[in-house]
């Protein structure tokens, strides 16, 4: 029996919801609306809501300031290179966990989430000399290596949760038939997983695209992300609001963007998994 | 065989050309001020001039300081160039650091850099950065809202005469706030002001023996009444405000009075302005104990020791502080937008001469004295700081507790004794007591 | 299931995770270990020698420490409320018909897509600011004096650009989770006459407590490393100087490596101590 529910009832709950929506998203639309104004605009009392004169200008001044492209694609080679080098050591390591648990599983799994708890600031010494040592300061692949290990705790706990809903006889099944570990995994486990390494796949991407720390601090020129291209940003002379709303529109619109077309997925990689 | 020399011949030339690429581009760290994002935008004329290619990294003063400090302590190696202070100059030139810059060209001409300028980014009379501008500080005011206060201000005036103009230039309603200054927390913005400010009220960071001096009277003086005359008549929320901040009320129209650097002088009477037609300079001010609260600072650029670009670095520097780079500037952009404090071919420079805050930019670099500022002797050189490597990290966390006693979260007493355990916690860990 | 064979190849499998991720903490960590003890000052000729447990009396003598801590603690503690009571709250009304769900949903996940330093940096400026903030501007339009956020009430500020970023990850978390609730069982419990109240107590609550687990063990690991939304707004004045900023004055500002040093092994301990904690409550709650 299902409950009727009443247009009015329905009427309140998607005004509400609106109303909250729109408020979350305020000051992303803001920064967004900002952009596009004049400096003066941008701080006028009483602030200007959508009927001012629109203009690209801040745009092309960032533009002109900075190359973009160059922090855009590394910060597109970042998060996406160490996503899926982070999710082909996990994989394994995953099976093993849900496939074969053992006692330890567990607390294997929790101290590989501790190791996240370490404050970065603390390391930054060790590490920046480790870095030097290897020749890896400035370099895209370095850095990618780093994100990659410092995001494979959430990768391989997301794994392990979705591999725990496959049913383990279908692999034993595919053994059976004679097929090796390898195939198990690569033809048997990984498929039926694609929805759960997508999510993965995604949600570590945005962390790892927003990862601020070591990106700024193990860079500089070559292999310096978006999160670089802000902090050039962050307080320049004079009126600065349009400029610096241009500047946040870019760093995050790419991944707004795509958080967006893929929403299903994240939501289901936001909750890990674990929540069903 | 065609094929073959074919082959040789490519990939000879990608050699070269990878050769070259290697060879010829520069790292450069600077901090995001509006000369230095002007400089990137004249790049091209180096690297017409020197086939040299230049890539910049642009970034917030904070991060920028963070970002060179671990690279350079480290041996890190990752940048040609680094945008440093007069402050960080000495230091690293003791430590070995740097590369001594004594072996400029003739018609570059060192000797033409301002002596205190020179002097402060010298360690034992060697140079170690060149001047890309150098500041001091004074006050900028609105002539408008002088008058209308029925006051006039003196060439060098009082802190109790500005105490005065500011109240009386206050309007609330209108939205104007007599004076604003710097209040927020960090060695380089407020911690800057309030150094220079206690000099010329007779107080000191340290006594010869290096111990704290918080608990002087001259001390309680110079806090008391900064936040007395900012609560009558500064802006809200003055102890978050910084250079840029300061800079954006004042351009608004929103600040009576503004002692702060003197290259900000060219911004308050700039495009950005809506007040740029009645902005009127004077010594920053004194309380008649011999010393003025008056600063002096420089952005300079330095090479790190170690650089594999050594030559090409010095030509990047030679191309960015020289005579040229200053009229290649004022052809494009008019002689107000300089890079100002550096030389003194620029102050004998009739053109310039005309600029309205020359002179005063002029008198007030010169009369700071960065090896005697404080009104009782002191053992530290600097005027906003003072040149020990522990200083920074010190006077960040006193200024910390200054912002919030700005702010009222505890009392001016609170404030000062918390600076004295910090300071002397501090300077034992360093082992200078 | 689990054969001889396949135990030994799962161990095989799981080593390069494991050995990596011991690598990535160890290194460092000895490292830090290392530089704890002693006397290390880049500024002032580098490496100066052991000085035994100095450092470590230092950094927890200093009077900044226990501030320190106690801002850390108020920090996670207001986030994890305001994240998880508001969360709830979100997701029943979200969970209600109504029109353009798909739509709404969007608008509240998008402050999880905005990189830490950009949302500090706009709330910072353009909604803070004391003169020219949004906030500000709201504030004198209706007759009150506009408040200088970040020096006046530091931490609720903080506290509000952090919720703001976490809020959409705990809203669709519990989201996920109330769909899954059994609404038979709800209905039930409406007939027989249970009040809105203690249904949500006695059925939709401990339904959550699951997800509630989830939020809050993701949630602190990321909310003790907090860094960037600190250094972009208050620098760590105003006591906002949670522990991992001050390791980071004490490393990068005063250039003591030695003394940072030894608040990172601080650091560790109570992020360990967090982490048994978790461990508890998660152990039982993740099966």
């Amino acid at each position: 029996m299902a409950r009727a529910v009443t247009n009015q009832r329905k009427m309140i709950n998607t005004a509400a919801a609106w109303i909250i929506g729109l408020l979350i998203f305020f000051p992303i639309l803001w920064t967004m609306l900002t952009s596009f104004k004049s400096e003066a605009q941008a701080i006028a009392d009483p602030p200007i809501f959508l009927f001012f004169d629109w203009t690209t200008e801040n745009y092309s001044t960032v533009m002109e300031r900075s190359n973009y492209g160059r922090f855009l694609w590394n910060s597109i080679f970042i998060a996406g290179g160490s996503t899926i080098l982070g999710i082909i050591i996990a994989i394994p390591a995953a099976w093993s966990m849900a496939f074969v648990p053992s006692k330890r599983t567990k607390d294997i799994l929790l101290w590989m989430l501790s190791t996240k708890m370490l404050p970065a600031v603390g390391v930054l010494y060790p590490i920046y000399l480790l870095f030097i040592q290897f020749g890896l300061l400035d370099n895209v692949y370095g850095l990618t290596f780093v994100l990659m290990l410092i995001n494979l705790p959430i990768i391989v706990w997301m794994l392990y949760t979705y591999f725990r809903e496959i049913p383990g006889e279908i692999l034993e099944a595919a053994r059976m038939d004679g097929a090796t570990l390898r195939d198990e995994i690569l033809y048997v486990l990984t498929p039926m997983a694609i929805p759960g390494i997508a999510s993965t796949l995604l949600l570590n991407f945005i962390l790892a695209w927003n990862e601020a720390f070591w990106t700024l601090n193990l860079t500089a020129a070559k292999a310096a992300p978006l999160t670089a291209f802000i902090a050039s940003y962050s307080s320049p002379e004079g009126l600065f609001y349009a400029k610096l709303s241009a500047a946040s529109t870019m760093a995050i619109a790419p991944i707004l963007i795509l958080g967006w077309f893929s929403q299903k997925q994240l939501v289901r990689g936001l909750t890990f998994g674990a929540v069903k | 065989m065609y094929l073959r020399t074919a082959l040789c011949a490519a990939s000879a030339l990608a050699l070269t050309a990878g050769a070259a690429m290697a060879q010829s581009t520069l790292t450069i760290a600077t901090v995001n001020n509006g000369d230095m994002i002007r400089m990137q935008g004249y790049t091209g004329d180096f690297t017409e001039k020197t086939g040299i290619a230049v890539e910049w990294v642009t970034l917030e003063e904070n991060v920028l300081r963070s970002r060179v400090t671990t690279d350079i302590t480290t041996k890190g190696g990752q940048f040609d160039i680094m945008t440093i202070g007069m402050y960080e100059t000495p230091i690293w030139g003791a430590n070995g650091w740097l590369v001594p810059l004594d072996d400029l060209s003739a018609e570059y001409d060192v000797d033409d850099i301002l002596p205190a300028m020179a002097g402060g980014l010298s360690h034992e009379g060697t140079l170690y950065a060149a001047p890309f501008y150098g500041e001091s500080s004074m006050i900028m005011y609105r002539t408008d809202l002088m008058e209308k206060a029925g006051m006039e201000m003196p060439d060098a005036p009082t802190w109790e005469f500005v105490r005065e103009a500011a109240a009386a230039m206050t309007d609330r309603d209108a939205d104007i706030n007599g004076i604003c200054l710097r209040g927020k927390a960090g060695w380089g913005e407020g911690g800057a002001f309030i150094t220079a400010m206690s000099n010329s009220f007779g107080a000191r960071w340290f006594d010869m023996d290096w111990n704290a001096q918080f608990d002087t009277e001259a001390w309680a003086n110079t806090l008391n009444f900064y936040k007395g005359m900012m609560d009558e008549s500064g802006p809200a929320g003055y102890a978050t405000n910084g250079f840029n901040e300061n800079l954006s009320l004042f351009n608004q129209g929103k600040c009576g009075m503004w002692i702060d650097a003197t290259v900000a002088a060219s911004f308050v009477t700039g495009d950005d302005s809506t007040v740029a037609d009645s902005v009127g300079f004077a010594l920053a001010p004194d309380t008649g104990l011999g010393k003025r609260s008056n600063w002096l600072w420089a952005w300079a650029l330095a090479v790190p020791a170690g650089t594999q670009q050594e030559a090409e670095a010095k030509q990047f520097i030679e191309w960015a502080t020289s005579k040229d780079y200053i009229e290649l500037v004022a052809e494009n952009e008019g002689w107000a937008n300089v890079p100002p404090g550096a030389r003194t071919s620029l102050y004998e420079n009739p053109e310039y001469q005309k600029v309205p805050f020359a002179q005063k930019t002029l008198d007030s670099i010169l009369s700071a004295d960065p090896t005697d500022s404080t009104v009782e002797p002191s053992p530290y050189v600097g005027i906003q700081f003072a040149a020990i490597p522990e200083f920074a990290g010190i006077a960040t966390e006193v200024s910390q507790e200054f912002s919030a006693a700005y702010a009222g979260q505890q009392s001016v007493e609170d404030a000062l004794a918390k600076a004295q355990a910090i300071t002397n916690e501090a300077m034992e860990a360093a082992g200078y007591r | 299931m689990a054969t001889k064979a396949s135990r030994s190849a799962a161990r095989v499998m799981m080593a390069p995770a494991v050995v990596l991720l011991l690598g990535w903490m160890l290194v460092p960590l000895i490292m830090t270990l290392w530089f704890s003890f002693r006397t290390y000052l880049p500024l002032r000729g580098g490496d100066q020698g052991w000085t035994g447990f100095d450092n470590y009396v230092r950094f927890v003598t200093s009077s900044s420490f226990w501030p320190a801590i106690s801002t850390t603690l108020v920090l996670l503690v207001g986030v994890l409320t305001i994240t998880i009571v508001l969360g709830v709250l979100l997701a029943i009304l979200l969970d209600q018909p109504m029109w353009g769900q798909g739509v709404v949903r969007i608008l509240v996940i998008a402050p999880f897509f905005v990189m830490p330093t950009v949302s500090a940096l706009v709330w910072k400026n353009i909604f803070m600011d004391p003169t020219n903030g949004l906030l500000a501007h709201l504030w004198r339009f209706f007759g009150a004096e506009s408040v200088s956020w970040l020096s006046d009430a530091p931490m609720v500020s903080l506290i509000m650009i952090v919720s703001w970023q976490w809020l959409p990850f705990a809203t669709l978390i519990l989201l996920t989770a109330i769909q899954s609730l059994d609404g038979e069982q709800m209905e039930a419990a409406e007939m027989d006459g249970a009040s809105v109240l203690s249904r949500f107590f006695y059925i939709a609550l401990p339904h959550l407590s699951r997800a509630i687990t989830i939020v809050i063990l993701i949630q602190t690991i990321f909310l003790l490393a907090i860094f960037a939304e600190i250094f972009v707004t208050t620098g760590g004045a105003f006591g906002t100087r949670t522990l991992s900023y001050l390791i980071f004055q004490r490393v990068l500002e005063s250039q003591n490596i030695g003394l940072g040093s030894a608040g990172g092994v601080y650091a560790i301990i109570l992020a360990n101590i967090v982490a048994i904690f978790l461990m508890r409550i998660v152990g039982k709650n993740l099966d």
